[in-house]
């Protein structure tokens, strides 16, 4: 085979068949690696002996009979914030790595499910920033325009899943660090529900906010990959079939419409439409006290931060990108006062989001307000007013980073400017299969069908 | 402290940044410190449970929603059965 497989879903049908090698596989994603990751940066580390020393166990398994499932002998990456034995856990930063002796679990259930560990991605320092450049690896660049952010802070993963570097990747996402660069590549992240997939041996960021997921190509792989990653034993007839209509969808405001670009209103407004042509309900709804969802998630986010780095910036400051250490500072003068406080208003805004939902399958809303900002870009122009790009790249998702609630963002099609956007879906909580069952009859609508938006592209 | 403190805070600050050798934080605690005054100003929007000392007794009063989340009380206790 010459050709690479344009998913997950259709690798693993290979493989069963034994029509494709792992081995042949991984050699392909091993090659996109060498290929341009000096210039997209998008691995840290490339983990080529035990990627082909696991594909070489696929292989065999599978010959011998013993197939285990849609993820055996399927090449993902890991971002370089999670422990995968015996490699350093840099986390983007030139502070001293971690070397761990064993898997993270999220790591070890994906091992169980047979996956192929290609490397361990790069990512905004310690995850704390959304534009994956700052870095000691090389800023990530976007695959649509080299001069453009890739998103973060799980940048390196979105570009390997677009680059075909990987099949799916693990990310985290502590304030939308999965959901903004899918959103800015054009590819799938899901959110799941708060401590559903298990943050242990990851390097925290917000331990309550920070949340591990699974990115990748299309819903359905997403869906794959999120069951290998919950407990190691994904299975097709598992995948949520595809939500029936008519859906029930809220599109919230005003908030999340006050400041988005001209690129993302539009191709919003596109969806919108076709899924009503399609028949789906969508009704507005307000989520009362969102206006205070920034205040509220920097209130939680410093602290909690600080708390982790505050020996190594003691040990370490000169080792830090300077961004990222001031704001790891600034989280010292946070008083415990604002932190119970903006404790108190996240139980407020959960319910606000429960209410929100009564009587809903889902959220719909964009994802990221603003298409990928230039490279090392503080702020960005939005309508008439310049507007901090970190504020702007955090708007829509952190929120539910805040409540707990699942979330999925999933391309839109793309702006005038080449640029991805994307939309943005929010489910109960406890209930992420059946988000991604609503996701994928959104993504189908967004793909193909009558009033589709067609063919991705709007 | 009461809200009226931000001010003094963020003095105060500014001022340990400085010391620390750390001037360029001068703008993000500014920044934080309007974050901050906001975030206080919220308490009555929030409903803030000190609200209601001093208030008289309503007997209409309804009842706190079940899953109230007291200040300080870990919000990943409150998961909905999801793990």
């Amino acid at each position: 085979m010459t050709t690479a497989p344009g998913s997950l879903r259709e690798a693993a049908a290979l493989i069963e068949r034994r029509e494709l090698s792992p081995v042949e596989l991984t050699r392909m994603c091993l090659d996109r690696i060498a290929a341009s990751n000096d210039d997209l940066h998008a691995f840290i580390t490339v983990t080529t002996e035990r990627a082909l020393a696991e594909a070489a166990r696929a292989e065999q398994a599978i010959a011998a009979g013993h197939y285990r499932g849609p993820l055996h002998g399927i090449p993902v990456s890991v971002k370089d914030l999670v422990d995968v034995a015996g490699t350093p856990t840099t986390s983007g930063s030139r502070v001293p790595a971690r070397t761990p002796q064993y898997d993270a679990p999220v790591v070890a259930q994906l091992v169980r499910a047979g996956a192929v560990i290609v490397g361990k991605t790069n990512l905004h320092e310690f995850a704390f920033g959304t534009t994956g450049d700052e870095t000691a690896f090389g800023a990530v660049r976007n695959p649509y325009d080299r001069s453009r952010s890739a998103g973060g802070s799980s940048a390196g993963a979105a570009v390997a899943l677009v680059e075909g570097m990987c099949y799916a990747s693990v990310g985290t996402d502590t304030g939308g660090s999965i959901r903004i660069p899918a959103a800015a590549c054009g590819i799938t992240g899901l959110k799941p529900t708060s401590g559903e997939i298990s943050t242990d041996a990851v390097v925290p960021l917000s331990a309550s906010l920070d949340h591990v997921g699974p990115m990748a190509r299309t819903v359905e792989d997403t869906a794959l990959m999120f069951q290998a990653m919950l407990d190691g034993a994904p299975r097709l007839d598992r995948v949520p079939a595809v939500a029936a209509a008519p859906l029930w969808l809220g599109v919230p405001s005003p908030y999340f419409f006050d400041k988005l670009d001209d690129e993302v209103a539009r191709l919003f407004a596109v969806t919108r439409a076709a899924l009503e042509r399609a028949g789906h309900s969508i009704s507005d709804v307000s989520i009362g006290h969102a206006e205070h969802t920034a205040d509220v998630y920097l209130h939680l986010v410093l602290p909690e931060a600080a708390w982790y780095h505050a020996p190594l910036l003691d040990r370490h400051a000169d080792k830090y990108s300077p961004g990222v250490r001031v704001r790891l500072e600034m989280g010292r003068y946070v008083l415990a006062e604002d932190y119970l406080r903006a404790q108190h208003a996240r139980a407020v805004l959960r319910r606000a989001v429960d209410k929100a939902l009564e009587g809903l399958d889902a959220l719909l809303l964009p994802a990221l307000a603003i298409g990928a900002p230039p490279l090392g870009a503080a702020t960005i122009t939005i309508g008439t007013a310049q507007e901090p790009v970190r504020a702007m790249m955090l708007r829509l998702t952190q929120l539910f980073n805040i409540t707990g609630h699942p979330a999925i963002a999933l391309p839109c099609g793309r702006g005038g400017d080449g640029l991805p956007r994307a939309v943005q879906l929010v489910g109960h909580r406890g209930s992420t299969e059946r988000l991604l069952a609503v996701a994928a009859a959104v993504e189908r609508q967004i793909i193909g069908g009558e009033g589709s938006v067609g063919g991705g592209t709007g | 402290m009461s809200r009226n403190t931000v001010t003094a805070w963020l003095a105060r600050a500014v001022a340990d940044a400085e010391a620390r050798g750390l001037p360029e934080l001068k703008p993000l605690l500014e920044t934080l410190a309007r974050s901050t005054q906001a975030l206080r100003d919220a308490d009555e929007d929030f409903g803030h449970p000190a609200a209601q000392h001093g208030q008289p007794i309503v007997a209409d009063r309804p009842a706190p929603p079940a899953d109230a989340t007291p200040p300080g009380a870990n919000p990943e206790d409150d998961d909905h059965g999801a793990r």
